[in-house]
């Protein structure tokens, strides 16, 4: 029990360190931009697919039992309140997770595997500033961008699947969507959350990565606890939000 | 330049230890200004121990640093910043950071520290690189260099704000036979003709005695020689014959254990 006390309070002075490493220097910002192309951008493919199939699944299963009571038209309610509030943040940071923390992790790990973060400080350059905060920033940034596109390609394969392969009407299909779906109440709040899941997701493949033991177990050890910590991580601050948000 | 009686760095019966491992017990020495020390010694005696506590990464356990006119430890990690800024550092590790390209490797340091504009940057990174024999590779990626060239790149960024301070962890390893000459040449040359002070940790004991003007050994947990390289040749110590012989019976332990024994001894 005082581990995960003195553990959390590591996570939280690493946090402050890294908002106190924030600086409004235009490397930085370059550092960041490309960090946002690399973990960002990069990621858009495996999220875009994950999206499309987590649309189609939902929407086959929702349409078997919506028709049991007649109410196949629902379709578009139900698959985007689901995908809104639920499965598209909580699945978006869990693959982010799983792509990008996992190659966070690795590369802080070799990095102090391989001396880079200590020759950083040896040039006064201070190594949380140059390679933490823009991976750090690039992720809060990235994680509600790519929890847009996986809603997106998860809802229009819903609809293909819907209207083309099931033959409900897209025009019902797109009505109850609409009148459903509040801006703020799932959109707004959908993208609260995913911001939420990115900073944590964020700090947890930073922290540990940038303290891994300088060894190929310890970059090894490192990815393994990005990918868990950060996936065990979202779905438990998803129930928390959930249970305060709705 | 000349050697100056004031010294750049100044350890005073220094302790260092590595969590509960003393690996340095009560040593000092001085490095004066303008000068080039070689620190040499068997593997594992605490080399590069020595060269973390001058940069302020290890704190002593006991006794007083000084470098470059400022008491170590510094109060506050900013004023370490402020004064290893006016320290170039090769790790023995080259440390050369992997996502950015060679050009963009030496110019870090000026482009972290300094408002010079880009074409100088260019001008005085260039000028680094055709130093140490590597002017054509600014747009090379650093896992396209091989273990002597990324060495020399590390070097290359280590001098190439001219800092009074330098401080080489093995810039030797790994060079062939011509560019260990120039790169010992180099150290000479830049300590000379900057107002460097330098201090040379390395296991290419004749190469870096030419151009040293004071030698220490470390082992056994301290510094068993302190003098100039003609007063190295002359010891009749018998830990310092071993060393500079080669031998594998003497003094210092080749064994893990031995070592330890000896210097608990």
């Amino acid at each position: 029990m005082r581990e995960m006390i003195a553990a959390l309070g590591r996570f939280g002075l690493f946090l402050l360190r890294i908002l106190g490493a924030i600086r409004p220097s235009r490397s930085q910002w370059r550092d960041t931009v490309r960090q946002i192309y690399v973990i960002g951008a990069r990621s858009v493919p495996i999220i875009a697919v994950g999206g499309a199939f987590v649309g189609l699944v939902m929407t086959l299963q929702g349409y078997r039992a919506l028709v049991t009571f007649g109410a196949g038209n629902a379709l578009g309610t139900m698959l985007s309140l689901t995908v809104f509030r639920e499965l598209g943040p909580v699945l978006t940071a869990i693959l982010f997770c799983g792509r990008a923390g996992s190659a966070m992790a690795a590369e802080l790990g070799l990095m102090r595997a391989t001396d880079q973060i200590t020759s950083l400080s040896m040039m006064a350059i201070d190594p949380v500033g140059k390679v933490v905060v823009p991976r750090f920033v690039a992720t809060v940034i990235s994680v509600p961008l790519l929890t847009a596109v996986f809603i997106a390609f998860s809802i229009l394969a819903g609809w293909f699947q819907a209207e083309f392969l099931l033959g409900v009407d897209g025009g019902y299909f797109w009505a109850s969507l609409q009148s459903s779906v509040d801006l703020w109440e799932d959109y707004g709040q959908a993208f609260v959350k995913s911001a939420v899941f990115g900073v944590f997701c964020a700090l947890i493949a930073t922290h540990v990565g940038f303290h891994a033991r300088p060894t190929p177990e310890g970059t090894s050890v490192a990815t393994t606890q990005a990918v868990v910590y950060g996936s065990l991580m979202v779905l438990f601050l998803d129930f928390l939000l959930s249970a305060t948000l709705y | 330049m000349t050697i100056s009686d004031d010294a750049a760095v100044q350890f005073s019966g220094v302790t260092l230890r590595r969590g509960a491992r003393t690996i340095l017990s009560d040593i000092s020495f001085r490095l004066p200004r303008g000068s080039v020390t070689a620190v040499l010694g068997p593997s594992g005696a605490g080399k590069s121990t020595l060269l973390y506590g001058v940069v302020g990464e290890l704190v002593q356990a006991s006794g007083d640093i000084d470098v470059l006119g400022h008491a170590l430890p510094r109060p506050r990690v900013r004023d370490l910043f402020t004064l290893r800024r006016q320290m170039g550092v090769m790790l023995q590790g080259n440390g050369l950071l992997s996502d950015l390209d060679v050009f963009e490797n030496v110019a870090l340091p000026l482009r972290t520290h300094t408002d010079l504009p880009e074409e100088l940057i260019r001008e005085l990174v260039q000028m680094k690189l055709a130093a140490v024999g590597l002017g054509e590779t600014g747009a090379l990626e650093t896992n396209e260099l091989s273990g002597g060239m990324a060495r020399r790149v590390a070097l290359a960024r280590a001098v190439v704000s001219d800092p009074p301070l330098m401080l080489y962890d093995e810039p030797l390893t790994g060079l062939d036979p011509i560019a260990c000459g120039v790169i010992v040449n180099l150290i000479r040359r830049l300590n000379d003709a900057l107002g460097m002070t330098s201090l040379v940790i390395t296991h290419n004991v004749r190469e870096v005695l030419e151009i040293a003007d004071q030698v220490l050994i470390v082992a056994n947990r301290g510094i068993v020689f302190a003098g100039t390289p003609a007063e190295l040749d002359g010891s009749a110590d018998p830990l310092v014959r071993q060393f500079m012989d080669g031998a594998p019976d003497g003094p210092i332990g080749f064994d893990y254990r031995a070592t330890k024994a000896v210097a608990h001894a």
